[in-house]
């Protein structure tokens, strides 16, 4: 059970959670000497706030299957120290069966300079159906961020519990036509250091994938889109994928809504 | 409403005003009770005057804060009032003499009351966490001090968020001796920036999501316009200068008329607050801008405006047709309209979103053409801050391709500006002051003027996402959007001479440089990169020692930076006649230093006055001892 594998990680994550969320133990801050003495609060105490992202969240239509597709981030906390959750995935809706969770994360989250994220903390994987479910559990290391010329990256090193190790990348643009209306170009990629049979990966670069996706935005928190997503798998995955009888490039009609609370 | 609150419905100067007893008396017999008053905002015509009782010496002035149910903008709204009105009702000092006000929390939250601009003991000063613990609801605080300077000034809530909320209002002090300029009525025009929206879900929506407000972001258009405009290199030259820093060059303001409707003295430019004149009389406007995020452009087309106070202290007259009041600043402006007709009063929001309008009228119910909008100014590179030379980018050609954008207003975007002191727009702007003789006085050298600037061994931090590698001189920079010329002249830091010499004369012994930070796409503003909760301990002052205080705004925001308890005297290029003020705004990529004796013992708030900023830890402490 990864359950067990990932407990280790876990307590120490929830360990360094804490610590992180935890308000600084207010010894230090600008308050003058006459409000410490009569032991007042902070005039401008500092903000935690969080907010549940979903990036994508969309109908899938492809040439043999049709999927609902989801990406959502999740984090809570102040400026600088943050708790984060995110994940993705897919459920086959019609011309098959089953899904996967890609990825559902519980990071710890530290602003490092003005633009990037270090995060770490630990990460989990299901294919389900059709056949028997395969799940792993890994442990994530992140950097996130904004890159020159307002790139948004995301990349983690994923080391799963048989050692196995992973690098995903993906960096999204906001390309403004109007006010409201929003044309999203993403790319992303992944690498593989060993094969691992069971979940399809070979070993090198497992996939190149693209998205278009044209949003409009009714409210900043709301919007709807439509769009395009191909992924195309490669080398020694893509030899697997074949194996299987599965196609290696696969080209989908999105629809689907950007949201956020 | 109280029931002793005074209706000063024409305006008439203090002098006249005195003078016409009687018609004192039948203002106050007719609006004095309350019920004739509708229960909302100030009435159309002129102000309303907080309602007093004399005790020898002292005035004293009793207030309530409620939450009162009133339309604003013909909009249900609940804002936290002060005996029932927004703005605040106006209180009226009388310089020597003593007060006392005593304040009663209706509320179900703790409030107080900060006295903007006025040096007073430090208890007395009402910021909550730094001078008393609050005022807890159901409690009444009864502020004394002691009026010992004279002006316009205003006075406002300091807990949370509540100033957006309505809660600020007007103070003036009558002085001792007589004022050096003539005037026949005498209005406030408060400004404020008010939202349907909870202020603390306004706050949120800029933690979580950066640019929420803007809804004048860059578009695909405006690329292609540039294009056209300056040329593929070019275009492309300046877009990736802004995208290598990922900065916006239209973030102006961060919340805009896409949530706020713009106030005049609590009223809308459809509810249309109203000054009567006569033809002929000279009219004293009290602008004070007391809105929680809002830069003010103000302009009365048709009429010169006289600027004869900044921050309530007396300057050498400045004929302007135009003045930018930053977040906490006041102007009094005089204009003399000599045709009867209706002029409006327009206050234009720095980025364009909204405005402000009222109206001078020599009848209730006349109005004036609401001019057009003017389209979004676009910040250039002055606002970087930095060495244009460095960035492998001459001088002439910046300057003549910001100049060739035609559907940018960029006036302001001229990187020259402030360049030099000897320069030939710093001369431009000085010697364009209406034929008065404010020329540069006699040797004065900018004391900032070579000065290296240390960012600190990591430039700050992750709470500063750019520094200002060459921070510029921009008191003769009318700012972005505005621009100086010989028909339309804007007022300038420059342009601000004192009337007579400051007492303290005394060369300044120490230097302190603080730095303007921020971190736009987390929200976090600070000074030296350091919010409130990450500093250790105030900021120390000796007493009454002479001292400069440098400021340096490393980020790509103005910023109007109050501070508490004593004045700063702006080293501008007046040499000894410096300006003082209580509240200096700064633009991108400035460099200004202030003179400052710190005459008052005790703690003292030092904050950026855009209220969002100051939430989020840009504020410090300063301890006098």
């Amino acid at each position: 059970m990864p359950i067990q594998t990932i407990k280790h990680p876990s307590r120490w994550l929830a360990t360094v959670c804490v610590l992180a969320l935890t308000p600084t133990l207010a010894l230090a801050d600008g308050r003058g000497d006459y409000a410490r003495e009569q032991g007042w609060d902070s005039p401008v105490p500092d903000m935690r706030t969080g907010m549940l992202l979903f990036d994508r969240l969309e109908y899938a239509a492809g040439d043999d299957e049709d999927s609902v597709d989801w990406e959502f981030q999740a984090w809570y906390g102040g400026d600088i120290n943050r708790l984060v959750i995110e994940g993705e995935g897919e459920h086959v809706v019609s011309g098959g069966d089953g899904g996967e969770i890609e990825s559902l994360d519980l990071l710890y989250g530290r602003l490092i300079s003005p633009y990037w994220s270090v995060q770490a903390g630990v990460g989990y994987q299901l294919e389900y159906g059709p056949g028997p479910d395969h799940d792993r559990g890994f442990a994530v290391l992140g950097l996130e961020g904004l890159a020159p010329y307002w790139f948004e990256i995301d990349t983690k090193l994923r080391v799963s519990e048989d050692g196995d190790a992973s690098v995903d990348f993906e960096a999204e643009y906001d390309m403004r036509l109007t006010q409201r209306l929003v044309l999203q170009p993403r790319a992303g990629t992944s690498v593989a250091f060993q094969e691992v049979e069971e979940f399809g990966v070979g070993q090198g670069v497992n996939h190149v994938k693209a998205g278009l996706r044209l949003r409009y935005e009714i409210q900043r928190e709301f919007a709807p889109y439509v769009g395009v997503s191909w992924k195309k798998q490669l080398g020694d995955t893509a030899d697997l994928a074949r194996e299987e009888g599965h196609d290696t490039d696969d080209l989908r009609l999105v629809a689907g809504v950007r949201m956020w609370f | 409403m109280s029931t002793s609150d005074i209706l000063t419905g024409d305006g008439l100067s203090r002098r006249r005003f005195l003078r016409n007893v009687t018609s004192m008396s039948v203002l106050a017999a007719l609006y004095g009770t309350s019920g004739l008053l509708p229960a909302w905002a100030w009435p159309r015509t002129g102000n309303l005057e907080a309602g007093k009782r004399v005790e020898g010496d002292t005035d004293i002035f009793d207030l309530t804060i409620d939450r009162t149910p009133m339309p604003i903008d013909g909009k249900d709204a609940r804002p936290i009032t002060v005996n029932g009105t927004v703005p605040a009702p106006l209180i009226r000092l009388k310089e020597g003499r003593d007060v006392r006000i005593r304040v009663t929390n209706n509320l179900d939250e703790d409030t107080s009351i900060h006295w903007h601009g006025i040096l007073l003991p430090f208890e007395m000063d009402g910021v909550p966490g730094v001078t008393f613990p609050g005022i807890k609801p159901g409690e009444t605080f009864e502020y004394r001090y002691p009026v010992r300077q004279s002006g316009t000034y205003w006075y406002h809530s300091h807990s949370g968020l509540q100033e957006q909320e309505g809660h600020y209002g007007p103070l003036i002090v009558d002085p001792a001796e007589p004022e050096p300029y003539d005037y026949d009525r005498d209005y406030v025009v408060m400004l404020s920036d008010w939202t349907f929206e909870d202020p603390h879900a306004v706050f949120r929506k800029l933690k979580v999501a950066e640019g929420y407000y803007n809804y004048q972001k860059r578009t695909i258009k405006d690329l292609l316009e540039d294009i056209k405009a300056k040329g593929w290199e070019q275009t492309m030259r300046e877009r990736a200068m802004w995208g290598e820093m990922r900065m916006s060059s239209r973030d102006l303001l961060d919340v805009t008329g896409s949530t706020y409707t713009y106030l005049v003295n609590g009223r809308s430019p459809a509810d249309n607050w109203t000054g009567l004149f006569r033809p002929g009389e000279k009219v004293r406007l009290r602008v004070i801008n007391g809105s929680a995020m809002t830069f003010f452009d103000v302009r009365i087309p048709g009429l010169k405006m006289t600027v004869v106070q900044a921050d309530g202290q007396n300057v050498e007259p400045v004929p302007v047709d135009e003045f930018r009041v930053g977040v906490a600043e006041t102007y009094d402006v005089i204009v003399e309209p000599t045709e009867d007709r209706a002029y409006t009063i327009f206050a234009e929001a720095m980025d364009r979103s909204g405005y402000a309008a009222a109206t001078l009228a020599t009848r209730e119910g006349e109005r004036a053409e609401i001019p057009k909008r003017r389209p979004m100014p676009e910040r250039g590179m002055e606002s970087m801050g930095m060495d244009h030379g460095g960035m492998d980018m001459g001088d002439d050609e910046m300057s003549g391709d910001m100049d060739g954008g035609d559907e940018m207003a960029s006036g302001s975007s001229d990187p020259h500006a402030g360049h030099d002191m000897s320069g030939g727009d710093q001369a431009m702007n000085g010697d364009d002051s209406g034929g008065m003789n404010m020329g540069e006085d006699e040797g004065y050298e900018w004391p900032l003027a070579g000065r290296e600037i240390s960012h600190g061994h990591d430039d700050h931090g992750p709470g500063a996402a750019m520094v200002a590698s060459d921070p510029q001189n921009r008191m003769g920079d009318p700012g972005i959007g505005l621009e100086s010329t010989e028909d339309h002249k804007v007022l300038v830091y420059d342009d601000l001479r004192a009337l007579a010499l400051w007492p303290d004369q005394r060369e300044p012994e120490r230097e302190v440089e603080l730095h303007l930070t921020g971190n736009m796409e987390r929200y976090m503003w600070s000074f030296d990169g350091k919010k409130f909760s990450e500093v250790d301990g105030p900021i120390r002052f000796k007493h009454n020692e002479r001292l400069r205080l440098i400021l340096v705004n490393d980020t790509m925001m103005d910023h109007p930076i109050h501070l508490h308890g004593m004045w700063m005297e702006l080293e501008n290029r007046h040499g000894k006649y410096r300006p003082r003020k209580h509240t200096l705004s700064l633009k991108p990529g400035e460099m200004l230093s202030a003179q400052i004796t710190p005459e008052h013992k005790g703690d003292w708030a030092f904050h950026c006055h855009l209220l969002y900023h100051m939430d989020a830890g840009m504020f410090r402490v300063v301890s006098v001892a």
